[in-house]
């Protein structure tokens, strides 16, 4: 067995043609497969023809990818993770293939309709109330449709992957939507006079 | 579907910590190689490696790819005797 790659070495012999390409990738396949079937090892719903695809396709990336790698990590950690990406995204898409994004969202008055905890008690429940009723009406005034849409789904644990897919966007795109939801509640709720303080103190 | 208190709490709190700049996921992916190594080196995480962190606080998917990362990672250093 060959000593392992430096990065210089990975980057030239990726680039070069033949028997020198052929190896480094085939060693590289090998350290992707054997990386990825140990992480997933305790998952039942995984083998070995979903591994060998998902670095298939990893392996293309990579190779189309290179100039990409700026070097600040170890190549094989940076391929790596684009390889670990690539699964969770596989995994995720099938996991949710089913659920549409209407589904996942619940009229406003629904979702925020806070239970009572017996182990509340009633003046905790009612700072409890106060909180979540300003964050009802800042949630009907402040958001759009399409982000409370986006936000219950995430609540419900709709990857946001999974989120763009239904929406026809892109990750990013709903990372924003959903930051700017959030910052128009946060906005809302300290003009209306709460804390971080305030809430950690009514939930606890 | 009423909000169970934790899960009240849960939705507040991300939205009480909530910053004005955030990471993106795909600037997190941009760095996420990095991060990881340094994670195993057990050294202070860089201020520009900070943000990292934070989306990490804040988005599951990440999270998710973090952790499975790490595994693999942790993995192939036993197989090196790192």
């Amino acid at each position: 067995m060959r000593a392992p790659r430096e990065n210089a070495i990975w980057m030239h012999d990726l680039r070069a043609c033949g028997l020198v390409q052929a190896e480094a990738i085939t060693d590289l396949r090998g350290l992707l497969l054997r990386g990825l079937a140990k992480s997933f090892q305790a998952r039942g719903d995984i083998d070995q023809a979903f591994l060998e695809d998902v670095v298939q396709q990893a392996l293309g990336h990579i190779l189309d990818h290179l100039d990409q790698f700026q070097g600040r990590s170890r190549f094989t950690t940076w391929a790596m993770a684009i390889t670990v990406r690539l699964a969770m995204s596989a995994l995720r898409r099938k996991r949710w293939q089913d659920v549409s994004l209407e589904s996942m969202t619940e009229p406003i008055e629904r979702a925020l309709a806070l239970d009572r905890d017996d182990t509340t008690s009633p003046a905790q429940h009612a700072e409890q109330h106060a909180i979540v009723e300003t964050l009802r009406r800042l949630i009907e005034e402040a958001l759009t449709d399409t982000q409370w849409m986006a936000m219950t789904a995430e609540l419900g644990g709709m990857p946001l992957e999974e989120i763009a897919r239904r929406m026809g966007s892109n990750v990013n795109a709903v990372y924003k939507l959903l930051h700017d939801a959030r910052k128009r509640l946060k906005h809302g709720l300290e003009t209306a006079g709460y804390t971080a303080e305030d809430v950690r103190s009514a939930f606890a | 579907m009423a909000l169970r208190p934790e899960q009240a709490k849960a939705l507040i709190e991300m939205v009480m910590g909530t910053r004005d700049q955030e990471m993106t996921c795909d600037e997190c992916v941009a760095d996420i190689a990095e991060f990881v190594e340094v994670q195993l080196t057990g050294k202070p995480v860089s201020e520009a490696l900070q943000a990292v962190q934070e989306h990490l606080d804040r988005c599951h998917d990440c999270t998710d790819e973090y952790h499975v990362l790490r595994q693999a990672l942790d993995a192939l250093a036993e197989e090196d005797g790192r």
